[in-house]
């Protein structure tokens, strides 16, 4: 077994694994409380890699950008983060919030309306050649960074994979503790276990889903624009296929579970980049291994891997 | 003679007076399907199958033949996906594939592919019980919970069968399948689009007769009581998982039976057939003649069949075209002002503000920006549509824009009420035509998507029994 490049496709996999575990982040979100499937969400992570890629060649470009590259990043990542929360609250208000009270299906239905209206939006919108955020050249740049990541041994590790990973993990502890520690958290809890009743104890439940679509759909941005610059090239489907994953990925983990959420992505991320390097014609039939691992893991474990058996009480 | 007071014996009161639940529709369209209630449904359905039949000889035109087989075989498809979503209540997102296992199964075993030509019959006997084992064993992981982990694995199945048919070389990858057989029934062979319009119309009355057989029988109506109350079903003894996958499937044999007649069709078959594009138009056929009616889903598929071939008609002469589609929008415009706006001063008022906004504002915007605008006509456009919407000679820049303004005001307007609303929508109908002019027409295939997207998230709001479903009431 090469162990070189076993380390190489485990920090691959672990750059797609936190891509797909942020997109999945939001989806658990939103499922936890309002135990909706938001197939819209994808979308959004869609329209967040856009906002990057225009406000990055709005300033100019990677090669010459307007500001020092820091600040470039973080205003790709705010603008992002602020234009996806917005939507996310607009989707909510407009085609979810209508069919609160309606059959189960019928928000699923109008899911996937908005889902397929916002892909073909921004297919109209901006056309279907594929953009690329030159993130190479972004990391040459003589601004920022000075070499093109780290050299450690044979493993090539980019500035880029690291701020991706680490961000990750940052988010993520973000989110759990404040879902555990902050008053909104805790009105998210009570909406989720039990809407009406948290209505009567003077919780707005409308804002504070709202509130769930925000930050999900702010996280989806910050995926968004990571993915852009992990993975350069962009396009109208990309939301469909990771948010496809990212759905996987909540699944394997436990739907509706935070914690489960990053795992789970992590471990589609890890089996998509294992696949590529061990299985002939991985690259190929990427999709195919995932497929297959959530349905090994809905086998043993219906409920993923850090979700709890639901009881119904009658 | 008295009336019986009392609930009589073994008949239950609550029962027997579920019809008067329902919301009936009250005024000349509620009188309408009052009238065609009373029919029975089997004359309604002769009635309809005698109509296609005509339409099949009365014309001699390929195309209108081939809109005609579109039409059918989208019911068909509809049909089969109805029996999932509408009368079990699952939601299937890989229904497609099975539609693409059928066209494949016809694929290789009627082509010279593996140089074998079995008899249609038995291929799509094959593809039908193939698809319906294959649905089986789709559901089965999710089975202990179908629902929300049913549309996920059925999304991630369907994209796997695309990206699988498209990089296998036994299935040639993204360049297709060529050159299938012609279907031959019995020594009889199946060569022009009327003799296939024909064959589809056979198949069709066969799916409705055998979907209405399964609909009154016991299972038919254990599907329902699982849609309407599952838990209620589950205390009543009603195997309930079974059941889920018994629909399940037989929505994929209905997909299967009719992937084989698509196949047969269009001789040549690529991955792309099978991807989400039909899979939405499928929904929102389904949704938009209301989930859980056969009939809905008949007139859903004649209606989006048709609307998406004048939409896509480009192809054959921009001129038709712009004319057909254009057409149709206005109309429709013209039909939900004529619907919404009751008091008739008010649909005047709105009719004739909105014209005089549209000359103003030509008027001044060809003023102002001569060079950006062109004031004479396209090509088949009425020079009074020419003088009241604005068209811009360069339109890429500016018509994004408009359209995102357009999706913000259309949200904007569903916020305010009354007469507002009414005043509103002067400028959002220029603005809509405005936009029309400018961009969609310029995309009629994107375009038909986006109506879609739109269609189905407007219905399940605003009327979620689509044209012919029945609205529920909830019980107090």
């Amino acid at each position: 077994m090469n162990w070189d490049q076993f380390v190489q496709l485990t920090v691959n996999g672990l750059t797609d694994g936190s891509v797909y575990a942020l997109i999945a982040l939001g989806f658990s979100i939103v499922y936890g409380i309002l135990k909706l499937l938001n197939f819209a969400h994808g979308d959004v992570f869609m329209i967040g890699a856009f906002i990057g890629y225009f406000v990055l060649t709005g300033f100019g470009g990677p090669l010459n950008p307007d500001m020092p590259l820091p600040l470039l990043l973080i205003l790709m990542f705010l603008c992002a983060m602020l234009g996806c929360g917005a939507l996310g609250v607009v989707i909510e208000r407009f085609a979810y919030r209508p069919l609160r009270d309606a059959p189960r299906i019928a928000p699923l239905i109008s899911a996937l309306g908005v889902s397929f209206l916002i892909q073909n939006s921004a297919l109209l919108l901006f056309g279907a050649d594929i953009r690329s955020y030159d993130s190479a050249d972004l990391a040459n740049g003589h601004y920022a960074f000075p070499s093109y990541g780290i050299q450690w041994g044979p493993l090539q590790l980019s500035i880029i994979r690291i701020l991706t990973i680490s961000l990750t993990i940052v988010i993520c502890i973000a989110l759990t503790q404040g879902i555990a520690r902050t008053q909104l958290g805790k009105a998210m809890r009570a909406t989720s276990y039990d809407r009406e009743a948290a209505q009567m104890m003077g919780i707005d439940t409308d804002r504070v889903i709202a509130s769930a679509f925000f930050i999900g759909s702010a996280i989806a941005g910050v995926a968004g624009v990571m993915f852009g610059l992990a993975f350069d090239n962009i396009f109208h489907l990309i939301g469909f296929e990771n948010g496809l994953k990212a759905f996987t990925a909540s699944v394997v983990g436990g739907i509706g579970s935070i914690p489960g959420a990053a795992l789970g992505g992590i471990v589609v991320g890890l089996a998509e980049s294992y696949s590529t390097g061990y299985i002939p014609n991985g690259t190929t039939y990427q999709d195919l291994w995932v497929f297959s691992l959530l349905i090994v893991v809905l086998l043993v474990r219906p409920t993923g891997l850090l979700g709890k058996a639901d009881i119904r009480k009658v | 003679m008295t009336e019986p007071t009392g609930p009589q014996i073994g008949r239950d009161e609550w029962v027997a007076r579920a019809g008067e639940r329902f919301q009936t529709r009250t005024g000349p369209l509620g009188a309408v399907e009052r009238a065609a209630a009373r029919i029975h449904p089997a004359i309604r359905f002769g009635a309809l199958v005698t109509a296609a039949g005509v339409f099949g000889i009365a014309t001699s035109d390929g195309y209108y033949q081939r809109v005609g087989f579109n039409t059918l075989y989208y019911a068909l498809l509809a049909l089969g996906l109805n029996v999932v979503v509408g009368w079990a209540g699952l939601l299937d997102l890989g229904y497609v594939a099975f539609f693409g296992i059928g066209a494949y199964t016809y694929a290789f075993l009627d082509s010279d592919k593996f140089h074998l030509h079995w008899p249609p019959i038995a291929t799509m006997a094959i593809a039908m019980v193939g698809c319906a084992i294959i649905g089986l064993f789709v559901g089965l992981p999710s089975r202990r919970l179908l629902g929300d982990y049913l549309a996920i694995i059925t999304l991630f199945f369907g994209q796997i069968f695309y990206n699988v048919v498209g990089n296998l070389s036994i299935t040639n990858g993204p360049n297709g399948l060529t050159n299938l057989d012609p279907l031959s029934f019995f020594g009889l062979q199946i060569n022009t689009v009327r003799e296939y319009y024909y064959v589809a119309l056979v198949l069709f009355v066969l799916v409705v007769v055998v979907l209405w057989l399964v609909n009154n029988s016991r299972t038919g109506r254990a599907w329902r009581s699982l849609r309407e109350d599952q838990l209620a079903a589950q205390l009543l003894g009603m195997p309930i998982n079974p059941l889920k996958l018994l629909a399940f499937s037989f929505g994929a044999a209905v997909a299967g039976l009719t992937g084989t007649l698509f196949a047969a069709l269009e001789v040549n078959i690529f991955p792309s057939n099978f991807y989400l594009d039909v899979l939405i138009t499928l929904y929102a056929i389904v949704v938009l003649g209301g989930a859980g009616s056969m009939a809905g889903a008949i007139l859903g598929a004649f209606s989006i069949t048709v609307g998406i071939e004048i939409l896509n008609s480009t192809g054959n002469s921009p001129t038709l075209f712009y004319l057909s589609a254009s057409r149709l929008f206005y109309i429709g415009l013209g039909v939900a002002l004529v619907v919404w706006l009751r008091p008739w001063r008010w649909l005047v008022f709105v009719v004739g503000a909105t014209i005089g906004l549209g000359f103003a504002v030509n008027a001044v915007a060809t003023a102002a920006w001569p060079s950006g605008t062109h004031p004479l006509p396209n090509s088949g456009q009425s020079t009074f549509l020419s003088g009241w919407v604005v068209e811009l000679t360069s339109p890429i820049h500016v018509g994004n824009f408009a359209y995102g303004v357009l999706i913000a005001a259309v949200l904007g307007i569903t916020l305010v009420k009354g007469r507002l609303r009414k005043l509103l929508v002067i400028p959002l109908i220029y603005l809509a035509a405005f936009v029309w002019e400018n961009e969609l027409v310029l995309n009629p295939s994107v375009t038909a998507l986006i109506l879609l997207g739109a269609l189905l998230v407007a219905l399940m709001i605003a009327r979620p029994s689509g044209l012919l479903g029945k609205a529920r009431v909830e019980l107090g």
